[in-house]
């Protein structure tokens, strides 16, 4: 991460030094993926582009960037022959309370009013529907930031005419909008202008020579803010946290003070705050992410330390405690092994800047918010956007018990000779089914994030899994697989697209959690036996290398495909479905 | 602060907006002489040389900035 652009940033700074960060960023040698990102403005946007560009730089995007005439989001989503030419992947509708033309008048009956707030609502969802209907990508919305000046002072609130009533009202309907659409995510500058100030943020001198809103010294947040709900879009939202203990979760040093020594609870304020930290943690926990400690103490300490009768949190909350004396750079690097995710889906939360230093220096994607100050924690891990939510499936609220099921498992294969007997000894059950709606937004999650078990990286959002759902030219299977310990969810899905009698394997790839349980064999064995069904006689498989998916380069060999091509690192396999025979038998699986 | 101690900050305000170490502006100088300073720009520099100096032009200063020495009396004034 460049250093400038972590927060808590000092936007002045940033604004001023753009070229130099875009200079050094683009030259520090990263791989980055290209991203066509569309943005349609009620108002000057070439400000939000410059500085979105730095944000997606720094994550691992290189975007390229549309931007409508000014002022005419509206025309440009409806009928814009250019943005079409353009091929958007994302689309940013750049509007605020200055893009509402028209606020009810005060002679207005009720009836009139309200058909007023629902004139201006029909605008922008017109222009909603046809970006659906012309694109079918995720579109990133401002909602509505309190107006410029209120008409009626504080009655305004909640008078039917007043204009702060009406952009509350839009923002209502723009979330329930939200709610029934996929691809489409409110950019909430509701609460980003709230926070930034709003009076700064409606610079009306801005406004009336560059028609820039908000203020130009507020762009850099509303683009950090835009940036992490594409990052959370493209499945770069992190996953995990890995939590200190001394002076993290509590004030002092267990292993000092002892247990009655720490500060957490309501003793005093600053076991307050520590014991305010711990619940806003436990409801992290609570949304899915996986809850961590890594901590120099001895083990027992660590445990009691967690133990206490005040703390909000306890050891069972936990997915991973390491508590020992090694270097937290290789702690981090075990966590990240042991939970099977990558470093950058990890958060590191420690008060110690030189073991901060330490985990950033050897992990340069990891994030690692600069935690000095207890009474700022929380404020630093949401304003930080590193758990932005944009789907939220229901693994996600069971991901915690599904991680703890795992380190089951580990414990029981430990107590076995053999890994076949292991393997029968956890009666595995797996729902091996074509998409079906339920399961739409958990399949392009896991497209989005899956990278080691991944055969060809192809990303997809929820439009694009539903329309090979319905397609009869795609082969779709998702695979859930259960054992005596739990339920893993979800957890492999391939799609294969009919071409005559070939059939092209174009989305293959599963979750990490249930690696080495013959799963693949299982979804490999149903997707050959409904091509097979339906008349295709050779399954067509492509492994497209990159830098995380080195584990399944012989996936295709290994159930029996032969290849046919390679250009560089790049395979291509056949299988001849013709006298093909499965290759699972240690999960029972259930097709219909 | 006199006039070429603004002189001092201001290029200094210049070079990093700019991204031009060898950035030097006089009086006389206006956005035809550097090179990217266009309208755009331009309300990336304002910002910048307002944070800079910890002051704010109001928009009656900002339309009448025709050159570089506008903008150095606007300073001046300011401060």
């Amino acid at each position: 991460m460049h250093e400038l652009l972590r927060y808590p940033f000092d936007g002045g700074e940033i604004g001023k030094r753009r070229r130099r960060i875009r200079r050094e960023l683009i030259s520090d040698g990263t791989q980055r993926k290209a991203l066509r990102v569309a943005i349609l403005g009620g108002a000057t946007t070439h400000d939000l582009k410059e500085l979105l560009e730095l944000f997606l730089l720094d994550s691992g995007l290189a975007p390229e960037f549309y931007e409508s005439n000014f002022g005419a989001w509206w025309e440009d989503a409806m009928f814009g022959a250019e943005l079409a030419e353009f091929r958007p992947e994302l689309i940013i509708i750049h509007t605020g309370v200055r893009s509402i033309t028209a606020f009810p008048s005060p002679a207005d009956s009720e009836a009139e009013a309200e058909a007023c707030i629902a004139a201006q609502f029909a605008r922008f969802s017109s222009a909603w529907e046809a970006l659906e209907r012309r694109f079918g990508c995720p579109v990133i919305q401002n909602n509505f930031e309190k107006p410029v000046f209120r008409l009626y002072g504080n009655r305004d609130a909640w008078d039917i005419h007043g204009y702060t009533h009406m952009t509350a009202s839009l923002n209502r309907r723009m979330a329930e909008y939200a709610r029934g659409h996929r691809n489409f995510y409110i950019n909430d500058i509701d609460t980003l202008s709230a926070d930034f100030g709003l009076r700064r943020w409606h610079d009306g001198r801005a406004w009336h020579l560059y028609k820039c809103s908000p203020a130009p010294e507020a762009v850099p947040l509303l683009a950090h803010s835009i940036a992490s709900v594409i990052c959370a879009i493209l499945g770069k939202s992190r996953k995990a946290l890995a939590l200190d203990l001394d002076n993290t979760l509590w004030g002092g040093v267990v292993g000092d003070d002892g247990v009655e020594g720490i500060e957490i609870g309501h003793e005093t304020p600053g076991g307050e705050v520590y014991a305010e930290f711990q619940r806003y943690v436990r409801a992290l926990s609570g949304r899915g992410i996986l809850l961590n400690v890594i901590s120099k103490n001895e083990r027992e300490n660590a445990l009691a330390g967690l133990s206490h009768p005040e703390g909000e949190l306890k050891p069972g909350d936990f997915t991973e405690i390491i508590a020992n004396w090694e270097p937290k750079d290789a702690n981090f690097a075990a966590l990240a092994r042991r939970l099977n995710i990558l470093p950058e889906s990890i958060v590191f939360c420690d008060d110690n800047p030189a073991e901060r230093k330490i985990v950033s220096d050897a992990f340069p994607g990891a994030a690692v918010p600069e935690f000095t100050a207890p009474e700022r924690y929380a404020e630093l891990l949401d304003r930080g956007g590193y758990f932005e939510a944009v789907t939220l499936s229901a693994d996600d609220l069971a991901r915690t018990e599904m991680y703890r099921a795992n380190a089951a498992r580990a414990q029981l294969a430990e107590s076995f000779g053999d890994y076949r007997s292991y393997l029968e000894s956890l009666a595995m059950r797996a729902e091996i089914r074509p998409f079906s709606p339920l399961y739409i937004s958990r399949i392009a999650q896991l497209t989005s994030k899956s990278n080691q078990f991944n055969l060809t990286t192809l990303r997809c959002t929820e439009g694009e899994i539903a329309r090979m759902a319905e397609s009869p030219d795609w082969f779709t299977l998702y695979g859930r697989l259960s054992d005596r310990f739990g339920d893993n969810g979800v957890v492999a899905v391939t799609a294969a697209e009919r071409e005559g009698e070939i059939a092209h394997i174009r989305l293959w790839l599963m979750s990490c959690r249930v690696l080495k349980r013959d799963m693949e064999y299982a979804m490999l064995d149903a997707l050959a036996a409904d091509c097979a069904a339906a008349g295709i006689r050779t399954l067509r498989g492509y492994y497209y290398k990159t830098a995380k998916n080195a584990m399944v380069a012989g996936l295709y060999a290994d159930f029996g495909f032969t290849q046919v091509a390679a250009e560089g690192e790049d395979t291509v396999w056949e299988l001849d479905l013709e006298g093909w025979q499965p290759k699972c038998d240690i999960i029972t699986v259930e097709r219909d | 602060m006199t006039r070429n101690e603004v002189y001092e900050q201001l290029n200094a305000v210049f070079r990093d907006v700019f991204d031009d170490e060898s950035l030097t502006v006089a009086d006389e100088t206006t956005a035809a002489d550097v090179e990217d300073w266009d309208s755009l720009t331009h309300i990336t520099l304002i910002a910048a040389v307002e944070d800079a100096f910890d002051i704010s032009f109001d928009m009656k200063t900002v339309v009448r900035l025709k050159c570089v020495g506008d903008m150095v009396d606007a300073i001046l004034q300011e401060l």
